[in-house]
């Protein structure tokens, strides 16, 4: 048992060992300013993916890591609809997740933001307009911000938030 | 088996055994879909053959139709043994397209086989299972959207509904209880439902309904370029941009008889086992994650993105998309950067002996990841499985060492293979897999040939065709691509390896308790957006 505390307060360094990342941090903190002073210091947000290829989703998750940890900036990500003070919206909107989209914007509580992340969400990307797809999230329901990218990166994602939130 | 010996020396037995069954083989190529053999049968000895194919042992790999003309069907099954890879084709009337079905012998043909129900109109006979898979509610029954008389965009297409009418197994008794689960999840994942039938806390039943992510891939595909199709193939599921790419541009330059550059093919690798190293972190991260140890996520977060940022840095793209091209990459890797790549290797190497050895060390780890999500090695043959599912159950199947493609064929490729089918051996199965793929990357980038990254294209004439086979981190992937005039694409077919391992996640689920079923689930990993297309 011993030796395994050992191991973990000896590899727990590691992530103290991640560079200092000024732009990020500068980054972090304009973000953390907006929430705090709009949000009361806690932005949820419920992500949605519509008919993304999960290569969005792959880059959502990065803000979690210990590089981005968004969470110290005031950012969570959070399991229903109902808690949430924005929608993270990726994938052009399949036809199969029409309703499904529809139903999770109206349970979410007003005020209410739309951000379509990643050049699906935004345009309908590679996919555009089918007979399986609507194409851009703004097709199906109100949009606040885009993010485009494909897939947006973490830092791409995180400007994106303090867009929304100055503008 | 090793690689290029004894190609093929079992079909001699497999065409004898049809000719005693009386079923008449009525054409081969060893060229059309080469290395593939392609075999044309008659439409009423389909389900026949097949019963032939398993008496032999042959793995069934996939399912896809195709149009031929305004009066033709044509339906193609790809099989496989010992990495020897042969394609069934046969001719269906459009105005009766009905034949039987490989389900009753293959339970892998099952889903393959209502999506083509779906998108063709087909009717597989004496399939089991007659409900509809990939059509929810966007276009009407009677409607075929991979017919050529149905648009790729229709007109006036309004709101579409919810599928709420789907008819579920259910499933009776006293104090057994329903819990539907999507399709919109409590994380960050992708779309899908299942249902779950529980007594107490143990699952009973589970049965998954896919397609939300359906988008209508193969329909968009047909009237591409080369280019655009490898864009597309890149983003059929996004976590294998990699390998689905590298699927469809083997494809079609089978069918364009074009012949990659080995530099070109060597980065091609680099890449492949990059995107595997990545995929199989943020899954060994996850899995602990999933049953409360946060701290191996957290390390192997950081790890990945250490890893991703060494993509962006050398090239170009965090999750190495539209680098894969047709006739070989996006460009060339010099010489500094393939030795950047090599300081990371090592250091990755490093970091992740120290982490795999923690793992190791942690009994409560252990209890939560031993026996859990039990696949059966029997299951597992039978259901077809494939990747990290069929290797932790006791099934050696890996692509880049039995079929041998190329640069894989002057490489040893060291696959691992375990037994106990749990959780805790498909996660050994993923940290081996990235040791392995850590050497295999040392091999290429201290070696690679020299020469051009880029071969010239040449059109290919209208009804050329390929198939694309390569090992993707989940798995094992076919594509089959056609061209029409023009040197556009007029059919593109990606299997992705999900197809055939997200029904088996149905089985290995029982009599686990629901809270296990994220573990479970995550140990599985299957792209919705790769069954869905
Ligand atoms: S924007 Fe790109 S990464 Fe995101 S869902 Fe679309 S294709 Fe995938």
């Amino acid at each position: 048992m011993l030796r395994i505390f050992d191991k973990i307060r000896r590899v727990g360094i590691v992530t103290e060992r991640a560079p200092r990342d000024i732009e990020l941090e500068a980054l972090g903190k304009q973000v953390k300013r907006h929430i705090d002073g709009r949000f009361s210091g806690s932005l949820a947000i419920r992500v949605v993916d519509a008919g993304s290829c999960n290569g969005c989703e792959l880059e959502i998750h990065a803000l979690n890591n210990p590089y981005y940890d968004v969470e110290r900036f005031g950012v969570h990500f959070v399991a229903s609809p109902r808690h949430a003070d924005a929608l993270l919206v990726t994938g052009p909107v399949s036809r199969h997740m029409e309703a499904a989209l529809k139903r999770t914007y109206a349970a979410t509580p007003s005020p209410k933001w739309v951000i379509a992340c990643g050049d699906c969400a935004c345009d309908g990307g590679e996919f555009g307009v089918s007979y399986a797809s609507c194409g851009a999230v703004e097709n199906v329901i109100p949009v606040d911000v885009v993010i485009p990218g494909c897939p947006p990166a973490p830092r791409n994602l995180l400007r994106g938030l303090l867009a929304a939130m100055a503008g | 088996m090793t690689a290029g010996v004894n190609r093929f020396d079992w079909l001699s037995e497999f065409l004898a055994r049809c000719e005693d069954e009386m079923i008449r083989v009525r054409g081969s190529s060893v060229r059309a879909l080469a290395p593939a053999h392609l075999l044309h049968l008659d439409v009423e000895d389909w389900g026949r053959t097949a019963a032939v194919a398993k008496e032999l042992d042959c793995r069934w790999c996939a399912l896809w139709a195709e149009q031929l003309d305004a009066e033709t069907l044509q339906v193609n099954a790809c099989l496989s043994r010992e990495g020897d890879y042969f394609v069934l084709r046969a001719a269906v009337p459009l105005a009766t397209p009905v034949l039987p079905s490989h389900t009753p012998v293959y339970p892998a043909a099952n889903r393959p086989e209502r999506h083509a129900q779906d998108l063709f109109g087909l009717v597989f006979s004496d399939h089991p299972d007659h409900r509809r898979w990939i059509r929810h509610q966007a276009w009407a029954e009677d409607h075929y959207p991979l017919r050529h008389d149905f648009p790729a965009r229709p007109e006036g297409v309004g709101e579409t509904p919810p599928d709420s009418g789907y008819p579920f197994f259910q499933a009776q008794g006293s104090g057994v209880y329903e819990i539907p689960v999507g399709p919109v999840h409590a994380g960050i994942i992708e779309p899908g439902h299942f249902r779950f039938q529980a007594v107490g806390e143990t699952v009973l039943n589970l049965e998954e309904r896919l397609g939300y992510v359906h988008k209508g891939i193969e329909k968009i595909a047909e009237g591409r370029m080369p280019e655009a199709l490898a864009r597309l193939a890149g983003r059929v599921s996004g976590d294998t941009t990699v390998a689905h790419a590298w699927a469809a541009c083997q494809a079609m330059e089978r069918a364009a008889g074009v012949d990659v550059p080995s530099r070109a093919l060597a980065i091609r690798a680099v890449l492949a086992e990059r995107e595997r190293i990545a995929n199989h972190l943020g899954d060994i991260g996850a899995i602990c994650n999933d049953v409360g140890f946060a701290f191996v996520q957290m390390q192997c977060s950081r790890l990945r993105e250490d890893w991703q940022r060494g993509n962006q840095f050398v090239f170009g793209h965090r999750l190495l998309m539209d680098r894969v091209v047709p006739g070989g990459v996006w460009r060339d890797l010099t010489p500094q950067c393939a030795k950047l790549l090599l300081t990371e290797n090592a250091r990755l190497r490093s970091e992740l002996d120290e982490l795999l050895s923690i793992l190791d060390d942690h009994p409560s780890l252990e209890d939560r990841l031993l026996g859990t999500g039990v696949l059966p090695a029997e299951t597992a043959r039978t259901l077809g499985a494939v990747g990290y599912l069929a290797k932790a159950s006791g099934i050696d199947l890996d692509l880049r060492r039995d079929h041998g493609y190329a640069p894989y064929d002057r490489l040893t490729v060291d696959s691992p293979c375990l037994q106990a089918g749990d959780v805790a051996a498909r996660l050994q199965v993923r940290a081996a897999e990235i040791r392995h793929s850590l050497e295999l990357l040392e091999h290429l980038l201290k070696r690679p040939p020299v020469g051009p990254v880029q071969a010239g294209w040449r059109t290919p004439a209208a009804g050329a065709e390929g198939l694309g086979l390569v090992e993707g981190w989940r798995g094992e992937i076919i594509t089959h691509v056609r061209f029409g005039d023009d040197g556009r694409i007029a059919r593109f077919f990606p299997r992705d390896p999900s197809w055939l391992n997200w029904p088996i996640l149905e089985q290995l689920i029982h009599g686990n308790i629901v809270p296990d079923f994220p573990v479970c689930n995550k140990s599985v990993n299957g792209s919705y957006s790769g069954q869905d297309l």
